[in-house]
């Protein structure tokens, strides 16, 4: 009795707050737009039985979604932006993952903290920081200026630019730690036996390290792929008029055209766009879990 | 001891000036005395006074702080005994969805998750304010709470519980003498994450909050859309140094703990 209380409590919790809300979610996407509120007209009716629905159901706001531009656009657009981010995140973070795990002993629990504090500051203020460094009067033009490298001030903020260099910034923690963790544990004879039989250093390097690192920088890339795929905040604040993502696209669905239905099915087909990265996401670190046991 | 390679201190250096040099630009212009952020123009603490008194900032604050105690502790009893279920309850019906269930929330987008909350509520007719925005926030969070506990609870040897119980104790009183202060730093530390996340949390907060209530990340978020504020600096500034503060301290203990703990290894081995 007493287990099953315990295992009531949480179940009961995350089905009602979990899953029945997205229950309804799939169920305004397949409704009408109606101008009331809530401002759509339901077609799920009880009384007249799953059957009827089934026979009704009608999948509008799903063909609005492909014959509009707007959004084909939007979910490519999405997923390139991850991936652009998701490389260079690769690129700055395995340099200093690389350099941390070969840092000495004593120094590591401290560059390890030094990566860690900035993901427990508000994600929000990270993106802000930018605002004010990225600008036309921003620290940034005002340096290049003042280095006459550049004699007019360059448009970052509201470019697509802004929105990788945010994205970079604000990921960071992700890819490193566990690259780190992979670099960590690699023995270092591995590679003095590739250099002893004849590797130069970079061969050394690209041969044995990078592959021994491999679960950690696949790791990496999808915590930084899958939750930038959906991302809001750096878009909206660094990206201009012309930055699509489509988690900028739910809202403004939502908040301003207050056109439920639409919203509703976005966030359907974006779900379905995850679906992919984060089941080969499972699999890796399943795969990872076995090779260590 | 070994040197660092010149490209290994350089990446660290490059790397970290990435990381920190923004936030330190943050706090020195919060100091800044003109209006233009981009402006030096000479020291300055008087944007923390007009920031001290902005009521509608004070109330979002309290409101979030509100929030944040609430769901996280919320959180974290549910997200441990989610994770003891998960580690310790065995087979039972509907296992799998219920481990599905914790591990969604994690990879979800911020955005689906509040619209589909923000669709639940109106459904049942309940109203936005705090209750909504504590309802959503313990949900993403006790699944974060639930990893950092079963993470913890995974590594820790079963046998003790079962000594325990051999010896008479009942499995409530085993839970709380055994295995409750074992698992303690992972509940401590699975509370904090919860906190934070509650208290930086600004898209499933948009969706679930009404009118009546509107927290710091919301308030922050609508007046940086209008550009950089002095006053948001003073803000920002205030929020690091609090979470840098917490961190430090923390991990101090921590250190301390880990000291402590080797020692009484060390001494239970002489003996």
């Amino acid at each position: 009795m007493r287990r099953f209380t315990l295992i009531a409590i949480p179940y009961v919790w995350l089905l009602a707050l979990f899953l029945v809300p997205f229950a309804i979610v799939l169920k305004i996407s397949l409704s009408d737009v109606a101008l009331a509120r809530p401002p759509y007209a339901p077609h799920f009716d009880w009384a007249t039985g799953i059957w009827a629905f089934l026979a009704e159901l009608d999948f509008e706001n799903f063909v609005w979604l492909t014959e509009d531009d707007l959004y084909w656009k939007a979910y490519l657009s999405s997923l390139k932006i991850a991936f652009v981010s998701t490389v260079l995140t690769l690129l700055v973070g395995y340099p200093m993952a690389y350099a941390m795990a070969r840092a000495p002993q004593e120094w590591r629990a401290t560059l390890m903290m030094l990566v860690i504090l900035p993901f427990w500051t508000s994600f929000l203020i990270r993106v802000y920081a930018w605002m004010g460094i990225l600008s036309n009067e921003g620290l940034l033009n005002q340096f290049l200026m003042w280095t006459g490298v550049i004699s007019e001030p360059l448009v970052i903020l509201n470019t697509n630019t802004a929105v990788y260099i945010g994205i970079v910034y604000t990921y960071l923690p992700f890819m490193i730690l566990p690259i780190y963790a992979a670099l960590e544990r690699l023995d270092e004879s591995l590679i003095e036996a590739a250099e002893d039989l004849g590797c130069s250093r970079f061969t050394a390097f690209w041969l044995v390290t990078i592959p021994l690192s491999k679960a950690g920088i696949i790791a990496g890339s999808f915590l930084v792929f899958i939750p930038v795929l959906g991302e809001f905040v750096i878009p909206s604040l660094l990206g201009g008029s012309d930055t699509l993502m489509i988690g900028k696209v739910l809202w403004e669905e939502f908040f301003s055209n207050r056109d439920w239905p639409v919203a509703s099915a976005v966030a359907v087909v974006l779900l379905l766009l995850l679906i992919i990265p984060i089941v080969l996401f499972q699999r890796n670190q399943q795969k990872q879990q076995e090779a260590d046991q | 001891m070994k040197r660092m390679s010149w490209f290994n201190t350089v990446s660290l250096t490059l790397g970290f000036a990435f990381l920190y040099v923004p936030m330190l630009i943050l706090v020195i212009y919060s100091f800044n005395e003109s209006k233009l952020v981009t402006v030096w123009a000479g020291f300055s603490t008087k944007w923390y006074g007009t920031l001290l008194q902005n009521e509608a900032f004070l109330n979002a604050a309290w409101v979030t702080i509100k929030v944040a105690v609430m769901s996280s502790t919320i959180a974290t009893v549910l997200g441990t005994m989610a994770a003891y279920v998960l580690v310790r309850g065995g087979r039972f019906m509907g296992r799998t969805l219920f481990s599905g269930m914790i591990y969604a929330p994690l990879v979800m987008p911020e955005v689906i998750t509040g619209l589909s909350l923000l669709l639940l509520f109106i459904g049942i007719g309940l109203d936005r304010g705090v209750l909504t925005i504590v309802l959503a926030h313990t949900t993403f969070s006790m699944c974060y709470v639930s990893v950092v506990v079963s993470s913890r609870l995974v590594t820790f040897d079963k046998s003790l519980e079962e000594a325990a119980l051999d010896l008479g104790c009942s499995p409530a009183q085993a839970f709380r003498l055994v295995t409750l202060p074992i698992i303690a730093p992972a509940v401590i530390s699975g509370w904090l994450l919860a906190f934070t996340l509650s208290l930086d949390d600004l898209v499933i907060a948009s969706f679930t909050s009404g009118p009546a209530a509107t927290t710091l990340p919301i308030k922050i978020y609508s007046a940086v859309r209008l550009g950089v504020s002095p006053e948001i600096n003073a803000l920002s500034t205030l929020m690091i140094a609090i979470v840098t503060f917490g961190v430090i301290v923390t991990s101090l203990i921590n250190k301390r703990q880990m000291v402590r703990q080797k020692r009484d290894e060390q001494t239970a081995e002489r003996s």
